[in-house]
């Protein structure tokens, strides 16, 4: 298992369409934040992780123009990228280094200027984010559309509605008016969700989450240092990864992600948590949801409903605070943001600051556990990462 | 009504008109975003891309198009027919393949219509993508030949056709409903 490891210092951008700064200004802003917060001096990092996806904006190599722009060239770093998920690939790269002694101290960092593309083209290099040859090239699918197609199977055959997808939407946004980093910080209605225009259909306006710029930080460390560093570590407790099939064609249903239903179950068992109960033990969590429907998978694939019934959850109000377990009290996605490689890091971020009590009044959930979760898809279940913080030290 | 390639080309046509404006007053194609009136810098740099990408292995599955076959490729010794094709049996490297013709019949597993389109998708009207199960059990992703979903259901019967894509003008294939 290695040894323990903590975070110790959070940053995050503004999101939206952040035409006022370049990437490395972006990174910047989230960096800076994250390193003062750890109350550390930037000599003593030794490693930088930079999540990255690119292709819509012009530096290909973000992470060097990032370190050079933030004064950290000279030390170990890479990009890492698993597309959506990138920021929980980040993160558990940046874990690993430490666990296994290699680093004490890390600096992760997940940027993306999404914006610096005309909309027709990032819909274009996202709709390649699967199989390009067997399911781009001939038929042009996009990212709505590929959550779209189980969206189609969901309904059908579990008997959810489009409203009940709405109903995500209107959640994450009323969560999203409290949080001044959200591209969207305000609230929408049911009526405003249903009369959006179709993207893909079943999937509207509102149940798709915006083209975004956006950056993220943590700074983790070893036990020894996190100790000495503050009296509030937020530990890593587990962290589940696993892969899809690329071609959706080669699944064997369209009603859960298989990939998510396994990093799930690695993550609970690392953790000693309980898969037929796991909200229990939980106190909040940041689900992966780029299209409404994404969040009642997650419901499903996480153990929080029963299969068949995620839609349930949303319709009786369960994932606000107060229900069985809050979800997305960031915003979500949908709402707060969604700049592919700072969103893994942005839930850390999140949860650091649920768990520690710090967020905005009337989003901030009961801690009572001191535990919570992070969801993040990369691709339409793609890739797959449930990472677990904590309060408590974790067993060794 | 001009299409969404044709919408996405003017708006840059215009982003160049205004850059050859401020290039003419102020030397460098330096905009001010309509928004927020923030400095951006209009990128002089532009590049196609387009790929060439090997089908050699799979060859026979483009040659049959034409003489109206689907192909996939089927492990000799576990029976596993694999589409889309490939030569490597994943679950046993000691097995081989050999091309099989795919049933033309199966049942409409899921669909979307796609309205906004990426930029290379943005001359097509709206179409739809839905994944059709075949009679042996084989699924298959590809454009499906109604665009109001209104008529179209899960598990309906559904048919595939080799049609040719226009106006690009190439063999590919096609699900198509077929009335019950």
């Amino acid at each position: 298992m290695g040894r323990r490891v903590a975070i110790v210092g959070t940053g995050h951008s503004k999101f939206g369409v952040r035409n006022d700064v370049n990437i490395a200004e972006l990174a910047y802003e989230a960096i800076s934040k994250a390193i003062s917060s750890a109350g550390i001096e930037k000599k003593e990092i030794d490693l930088v992780v930079t999540g990255y996806v690119g292709g819509w904006s012009s530096e290909g190599l973000a992470p060097v123009v990032v370190m050079e722009y933030a004064g950290l060239t000279g030390k170990p770093g890479y990009r890492i990228e698993a597309a959506c998920a990138t920021g929980s690939a980040a993160i558990k790269t940046a874990h690993d280094a430490i666990a296994s002694g290699e680093a004490d101290i890390a600096l992760v960092v997940g940027v993306e200027k999404m914006n610096e593309s005309p909309t027709p083209t990032v819909v274009e290099f996202i709709g390649r984010a699967g199989n390009y040859f067997w399911e781009f090239e001939n038929f042009g699918l996009t990212f709505p559309g590929y959550y779209a197609l189980y969206a189609t199977a969901y309904m059908g055959k579990y008997g959810a509605t489009e409203e009940d997808l709405c109903r995500v939407a209107v959640k994450n946004h009323y969560y999203a008016s409290m949080n001044p980093k959200a591209q969207f910080p305000r609230a929408i209605t049911l009526e405003q969700c249903m009369k959006s225009r179709y993207i893909a259909w079943p999937l509207k306006l509102f149940d798709c989450s915006p083209i975004t710029d956006g950056a993220a930080a943590v700074v983790l460390a070893s036990e020894e240092v996190a100790q000495k560093l503050t009296d509030s570590p937020v530990w890593i407790e587990s962290i589940g990864v696993s892969v899809g099939t690329s071609n959706l064609s080669k699944r064997d249903q369209f009603t859960s992600l298989n990939a998510a239903t396994l990093a799930a179950k690695m993550a609970y068992k690392k953790a000693g948590i309980d898969p037929e109960n796991p909200a229990k033990y939980l106190d909040v969590a940041e689900v992966h949801d780029c299209f409404t429907i994404a969040e009642i998978l997650a419901y499903e694939d996480l153990g929080f409903a029963k299969r068949r019934e995620g839609y349930k959850l949303i319709r009786e109000e369960q994932t606000y605070i107060g229900g069985l377990i809050p979800v997305n009290l960031s915003g979500g996605l949908k709402a707060k943001g969604h700049p592919l490689a700072a969103t893994g890091i942005s839930m850390a971020v999140e949860l650091t600051n649920q768990l520690l009590g710090k967020v905005e009044k009337g989003r901030q959930a009961d801690i009572k556990n001191g535990r919570a979760l992070a969801h993040n898809i990369g691709g339409t279940g793609h890739y797959a990462y449930v990472t677990i913080y904590s309060l408590s030290k974790p067993r060794a | 009504m001009s299409n969404q390639r044709e919408q996405a080309d003017a708006f840059l046509a215009q982003m160049d008109q205004f850059a050859n404006m401020m290039k003419q007053s102020i030397g460098v194609p330096v905009l001010l975003d309509q928004k927020t009136g923030v400095a951006l810098w209009w990128d002089q740099r532009e590049i196609k891309l387009r790929f060439v990408i090997s089908v050699e292995k799979i060859r026979k599955f483009f040659e049959a198009l034409s003489e109206g076959k689907l192909l996939a490729t089927k492990c000799k010794k576990s029976g596993k027919i694999l589409f889309p094709p490939q030569v490597d049996c994943p679950d046993d490297p000691e097995d081989e393949v050999e091309w099989v013709e795919l049933p033309k019949e199966g049942e409409l597993v899921t669909w979307t219509v796609i309205y906004v389109k990426p930029y290379s998708f943005g001359h097509y009207n709206d179409y739809t993508v839905g994944i059709a199960k075949l009679t042996n059990g084989v699924q298959i992703l590809a454009w499906v030949r109604e665009t109001d979903p209104s008529k179209l259901k899960v598990g309906q019967k559904v048919k595939i056709e080799i049609v040719k894509r226009e106006p690009e003008g190439y063999l590919t294939y096609e699900i198509v409903p077929v009335q019950e």
